[in-house]
């Protein structure tokens, strides 16, 4: 398992170009697979515009205690890029007056940008009514400044969303890296001590599947049933949903699909279980991505695809949310991992 | 012509038989899925089973299809294993208990 990003390997896939070379050539260009395009016009979906604003989805940062084989971002504890505080003040004139109800922290490990808590004090102040982040679970026992986020995020009552791949060691080791299993199974319990996730509790706490490979997420109903069985019996965890998410052909994920000789059977699983009900709710049909040096995307994928929104407003510091919606969204072949099956998004299936 | 009987590929053209029989084809596909739905078993018992089969029938194809079900629904490599030797036994168990209708023809045969 690597322990250092594409980027600072100098692999040629930490190239946002590259990758979407990969992603429009070979079966895409020989005419074995339908581009995205040519799919979604098939019933009349294509351009893919944007609805309503009601997430706005904040990166703060690359930055990592893990290096993921599945990573999106490519995040790692050796990327610096990292959102500073004048790009977190524009973005919180945007928060006090989006009209978006979900506020959705992610990184990299967000709590490890240095005003990750100034931020959200100041982000709580303004009201929003779910106002997630997005924690990997083990910076929560990565040492002892951390090990009191379960209060932090209970004070300003944060919804924490943290990835589990698995209920088992092995596997969950293999994809995120050794002693994240127990690390996670801590971290848990930690936040289950404050009440986090507990039934009927208002702390909500969800965790969100990836496949451990070359596969696609099962049935998420079915996997939620299984997770919190094995959770609650091995280790006495309880969690409220499960969001089951494809893993998207780019970046890390991209890398291990090439090196493995899986990325031709993928992209032909994903373009199979194409759901064009999935399209019709696909997340970058009511999210704004900001990246950490405050540009706008249509969603995280794009954004680590360096595909810019198509529209006259690109950077926070000149937000203008009117000039945003029904804006035509930007794709390519990756977006086969959002409209496969029952679909997947940042909040799991959407079909 | 290939020159081996089995290509990996072939396996994404199943629903072509249908191509040359659209009624039976057609009925196949309702019934294969209405047998793999949720009922009193789990789709995740069904999945193991038609693993097990798979392994029975030595059905590459299916081998292939089931082993990434069983991923794709979170099945461990030690569940699917486990599984598998029940098929193991089975196969075995049958070879074996033949041995009683060739211990009956030796009873009888000998003096």
């Amino acid at each position: 398992m690597a322990n250092s990003s594409l980027k600072k390997r100098n692999n040629t896939l930490a190239n946002a170009n590259r990758q979407l070379e990969i992603l429009s050539n070979g079966i895409f260009s020989n005419g074995e697979l339908p581009t995205f395009k040519s799919k979604i016009s098939e019933t009349n979906q294509y351009p893919l515009k944007a609805k309503t604003l009601e997430i706005l989805q904040i990166n703060l940062g690359y930055m990592c205690n893990q290096v993921c084989e599945h990573c999106h971002v490519d995040a790692g504890p050796d990327r610096k890029e990292i959102m500073t505080k004048e790009t977190m003040l524009q973005c919180l004139e945007v928060i006090k007056t989006t009209k978006a109800h979900t506020l959705d922290l992610t990184g990299g490990a967000p709590e490890m940008n240095p005003n990750f808590r100034w931020f959200v004090e100041e982000a709580s102040k303004a009201g929003i009514k779910d106002f997630i982040v997005r924690s990997n679970l083990t910076i929560i026992r990565a040492n002892k400044t951390y090990y009191d986020l379960p209060h932090f995020f209970k004070t300003h009552n944060i919804h924490v969303i943290s990835s589990m791949p698995h209920w088992t060691k092995g596997k969950t080791d293999k994809q995120r890296g050794d002693g994240v299993f127990d690390k996670s199974i801590k971290a848990l319990q930690s936040l289950n001590d404050v009440g986090y996730g507990m039934p009927g509790s208002d702390l909500k706490l969800d965790l969100v599947y990836n496949p451990s490979g070359a596969f696609l997420p099962a049935n998420q109903s079915a996997m939620e049933k299984d997770f919190k069985k094995a959770l609650i019996e091995d280790f006495g965890i309880q969690f409220h949903n499960l969001f089951a998410i494809t893993n998207l052909p780019i970046s890390r994920f991209l890398d291990y699909l090439i090196a493995s000789e899986n990325y031709e059977d993928y992209m032909y699983a994903l373009v199979e279980a194409y759901n064009p009900n999935a399209v019709a709710n696909v997340m970058c049909t009511n999210t704004i991505s900001v990246s950490w040096d405050g540009y706008l995307f249509d969603c995280d994928f794009n954004q680590m695809l360096s595909l810019p929104v198509n529209s006259p407003i690109k950077h926070i510091s000149n937000y203008n949310e009117s000039l945003i919606n029904n804006r035509e969204i930007v794709i390519s072949q990756h977006c086969y991992g959002c409209t496969a099956g029952a679909g997947s998004s940042c909040q799991g299936t959407v079909a | 012509m290939q020159k081996t009987y089995y290509d990996p590929s072939d396996l994404k053209k199943f629903g072509k038989i249908s191509e040359w029989n659209e009624e039976l084809g057609a009925k196949f596909f309702e019934y294969y899925n209405s047998v793999f739905a949720e009922g009193k078993l789990s789709e995740r018992e069904k999945s193991l089973i038609a693993l097990v089969v798979a392994h029975t029938e030595q059905c590459p194809y299916c081998i292939d299809a089931y082993t990434k079900d069983g991923l794709q629904r979170g099945i461990t490599k030690e569940e699917m294993m486990e599984a598998l030797h029940v098929g193991a036994a089975i196969k075995s168990g049958a070879t074996l208990v033949h041995g009683v209708q060739m211990m009956n023809k030796v009873n009888k045969l000998e003096m």
